[in-house]
């Protein structure tokens, strides 16, 4: 169907002719389909077909948006969000100024992952389920398995239009085991930008996830306190995610003089090894793509170079408003929701230290790996490791029930006194903010320890 | 819809098509002032068929192309699940009030005088304060029409009243907020403000806790932000069918305190989780899940009751359109006889809390949690002495609600899906700084 690229067209013309400081418009086109497991069989299977697209406009500093599934009646959907916006506005508008861009981006993935047969799909899922089940000790599982295919149309009243064809695939397996009233669980996420080749292949990983489900029913819990901890790459990047990305998304800072303060460029964050990158402009990756939700060209930006806050990620607005670049980093989940600012792909730089090395001279410590989940407040965050084990006389000692860590991201970025030389990154993730969630983000670390870490046991 | 029906009844046994439709307006606040109006028309498409006696499902926005979302039900039912049940046919609904037709006329100045009047008196209370607020109204169509003859239709409004401030000083960071919603206009925002201008107050001073079990109060929002997720999906009826509950076989069994009595009920008139029908056409009720400390029910949608051997308890939820999986209405925790004041009195030292971050990360199954104080107070003999800053707090579910102290007097609505008191545990797991 060619049908949306005409909309679009027509679209990139109504749009000029208004009273409005700056309007864009986003239409998009998407292809879903889903498999999941809970327990032996498959319990649903389903295939989804969307259209629809959002006006939005700043008057006055002022911003109204309109979404819809309708795309007939476009001028009037235009004009209400203009008069939408009139009514907020009462400043002087802000955006960074970008170039206008007139560009068609296809995927770089040749085999859309919704039309590969579900039968195909559906024997590499079975074949990770037999896994489970053939796990002694293993109660059930739940696998969620979804793709995507998007095709987005972005104009602007500047003169920008721009088609972008955008692919996802995510794989959640999780194991439970129970042993009388004990109930644990492991799990496994990953993710490809529309490479259906990434999530085969793991039949290794799911029986070694299988078996740590049934590991944590005896294992025991950590006594909660003050530990030393070296989290692996999984867990080290949805830390640098969770606990520093989200400070450094600038919607947050840049109207609130308070933390403008606290997160002043220059100011020293972590040790001089300690580098930490954003950036859509990273290929290959989830949160990959060319150009961002407002039409303007992924980045790769520096948040922290030797220990030092560098950069921040912005819209066109935050830029504006901070005096700052825009860095490509205004997402939005799909056409019901504008655009705000978003991580990409977030990871630290791999330093020169090797596993064995960081864990050497620790006494007493944790080692947590694996990602369950995490959250932050921005001075305070969370995160919950999906494997814990304790690190006695510099070796890894015994398995211990998964731990959730917690702590101030401002002394805990101080508190990095080594990191790995083995960076990896996990695509697995979904970021969320704002009611917009899972957005493909993908994130990443070396190995790293941390000194004086709040450790939550029972 | 009809058409579609018909269609699809062409090519499999049984089809139901689940349409729903809606007009949001949210506005919203951003660093106390107005930032943003938006509106947003959405619609959405649901055909699941049955075929070979295996359940195909397929969704669209787009109303014109009927033939690919008959052929991709079809497809998918190649695959499907084996349907175990019947699709409901014509039956009477309960009357339950979820419309007022007074949402539409609320105008934008009406929205936005609510918005700022609520961030003038916070701010008022503390200048330095940094607000976001939203007030935000739907008017939401559903209709769900099956091959039995079974037919649902209702209209539902909501509108919500939202605020959360942020005070910062030095690194020091205060989060605070509260939300209202309904299905009727909210006409003022003094009782929101008032909430978050209490918590103001009770944060002013800071305070330290050792670690150690101690005695702890938790309010409705701490209740909703770390109890109440595992009872959700431990009642869950997939869950329970997949032995992974760890209540799932103790039914008619005390399991808890024998203080406690929680029910899930989607038929309070003008609360917006109720309605007359679930997402299958299934009648509305109110489903006791724990009476005086004993697990009463579980909670199912139609596939999952057939095969646990049981009926629907009215909890068929498709999210917009999704296949229905059992889900919570709204889960209401009777108030008992225990004021909040008496609570407090009654502690030499222990916490409140109001919010821990990150408590439904853990292992949610096993009733594990543990999370970070985000808003919680410290208690000493018998007073509020300020606010706890880098405390975890951690325990089982299981264990904290078999032993109560007491229960609150003053239940109240937390974030539309939870309407619970004050509850007050003897001794919980306290880690800090």
């Amino acid at each position: 169907m060619n049908h949306i690229e005409a909309i679009g067209h027509q679209l990139a013309e109504v749009i000029k002719g208004y009273d409005a400081d700056y309007i864009e418009a986003h239409l998009e086109q998407s292809q879903t389909s889903r498999i999941t497991y809970r327990g032996r069989d498959l319990e649903s299977i389903g295939k989804a077909t969307a259209s629809g697209g959002n006006v939005r406009a700043m008057v006055r500093g002022g911003w109204g948006f309109v979404s819809f599934n309708n795309l007939d009646e476009l001028p009037a959907k235009v004009e209400m969000a203009v008069k939408q916006a009139q009514f907020v506005g009462n400043e002087e508008s802000k955006l960074a100024s970008v170039e206008p861009v007139v560009d068609i981006v296809p995927s770089e993935i040749n085999r859309n992952p919704v039309n590969i047969p579900l039968a195909e799909k559906k024997k590499i899922l079975d074949e990770y389920n037999d896994i489970i089940w053939h796990t002694p000790k293993l109660q059930t599982s739940i696998i969620g398995y979804g793709d995507s295919h998007r095709k987005l149309i972005f104009a602007n009243s500047l003169g920008s239009y721009i088609e972008q064809e955008r692919m996802d695939i995510t794989l959640r397996l999780t194991a439970i085991a129970i042993d009388g009233s004990e109930v644990q669980q492991a799990g496994l996420s990953l993710g490809s930008s529309g490479d259906f080749s990434l999530i085969q292949g793991l039949h290794h990983q799911v029986e070694q996830m299988s078996h740590n489900a049934v590991e944590l029913l005896s294992a025991p819990q950590v006594k909660g306190g003050e530990y030393t901890v070296v989290l692996d790459p999984v867990l080290a990047g949805v830390f640098t995610h969770e606990a520093f990305g989200h400070l450094s998304e600038s919607d947050f800072v840049y109207e609130n003089d308070r933390l403008r303060e606290i997160m002043v460029l220059g100011k020293k964050f972590g040790s001089t090894e300690l580098n930490i990158v954003d950036g859509a402009a990273v290929p290959g990756l989830r949160g990959s793509y060319k150009y961002d939700d407002e039409g303007v060209p992924a980045t790769k930006t520096y948040l922290i170079r030797e220990g030092k806050l560098v950069g921040r990620l912005h819209s066109r607005e935050t830029a504006a408003k901070m005096g700052e670049k825009p860095t490509g980093n205004a997402r939005a989940i799909n056409y019901r929701y504008p655009p705000i600012v978003r991580m990409t792909n977030t990871y630290i730089e791999p330093g020169s230290v090797s596993f064995e090395d960081i864990i050497g001279d620790i006494k007493e410590g944790v080692y947590a790996k694996n990602w369950y989940g995490g959250t932050t407040s921005m001075e305070m965050f969370t995160f919950s490791a999906g494997e814990a084990y304790m690190i006695r006389n510099g070796k890894v000692a015994e398995a211990i029930r998964p731990v959730v860590l917690t702590g101030n991201v401002f002394a805990t970025l101080k508190n990095i006194d080594t990191i790995g030389n083995d960076l990896e990154m996990n695509q697995g993730g979904g970021c969320g903010k704002g009611g917009q969630v899972p957005l493909p983000v993908s994130n990443g670390s070396p190995h790293i320890r941390i000194r004086h870490c709040l450790v939550g046991g029972g | 819809m009809e058409n579609i029906l018909a269609q699809a009844k062409k090519v499999a046994e049984e089809a139901e098509v689940f349409m729903v439709s809606s007009e949001e307006i949210p506005v919203q606040f951003e660093a106390n002032r107005l930032k943003h109006i938006q509106s947003k028309q959405s619609r959405s498409l649901a055909l699941r068929i049955i075929k070979q006696g295996k359940i195909g499902y397929s969704a669209t926005t787009e109303l014109g192309d009927i033939q690919r979302l008959v052929n991709n039900a079809v497809e998918t039912a190649q695959f499907g699940t084996p349907s175990k049940f019947d699709f409901p046919p014509p039956t009477s609904y309960p009357r339950i009030e979820v419309f007022d037709p007074n949402i539409e006329s609320v105008s934008l100045e009406e929205m936005v005088r609510l918005g700022e009047e609520l961030i003038t008196i916070v701010r008022e209370h503390t200048p330095e304060i940094v607000c976001e607020a939203g007030v935000h109204k739907s008017v939401t169509s559903v209709r769900i029409i099956n091959s039995r003859g079974g037919q649902v239709n209702y209209g539902i409004s909501t509108f919500s009243l939202s605020i959360e401030g942020s005070l910062i000083r030095d690194t020091d960071m205060l989060f605070v907020g509260e939300s209202e919603s309904s299905c009727h206009p909210i006409s003022g925002s003094k009782a929101v403000a008032e909430t978050v201008i209490q918590q103001l107050e009770l944060a002013k001073n800071q305070a330290s806790v050792p670690s150690q079990p101690l005695p702890v109060i938790f309010t409705p929002n701490g209740i909703a932000s770390a109890l109440i997720l595992p009872l959700m999906v431990a009642f869950n009826g997939k869950t329970v069918m997949e032995g992974a509950s760890p209540i799932g076989n103790r039914l008619g069994q005390p399991v808890f305190d024998q203080k406690l009595r929680l029910w899930d009920d989607p038929t309070i008139d003008y609360r917006p989780e109720s309605r007359p029908s679930d997402d299958e056409g299934v009648p509305s009720q109110r489903t006791p899940l724990i009476e005086q400390g004993i697990v009463a029910n579980f909670i199912y949608d139609l596939q999952t009751a057939a095969l646990a051997r049981t009926r629907s308890t009215g909890n068929g939820s498709r999210n917009r359109g999704g296949l229905p999986s059992p889900s919570p209405s709204a889960f209401i925790i009777a108030p008992g006889n225990t004021t909040f004041d008496e609570m407090v009195n009654d502690i030499k030292e222990g916490l409140i809390i109001e919010q821990l971050m990150g408590a439904e990360q853990g292992n949610i199954l096993g009733g594990d949690f543990s999370g970070n104080v985000l808003l919680g107070y410290k208690v000493e003999s018998g007073k509020i002495v300020g606010r706890v800053k880098d405390t975890m707090v951690s325990g089982n579910v299981y264990q904290l609600l078999n032993q109560i102290t007491a229960i609150g007097s003053d239940a109240k609505w937390v974030g539309g899906f939870l309407q619970t008191p004050h509850i007050y545990f003897p001794s919980v797991a306290i880690a800090s700084k």
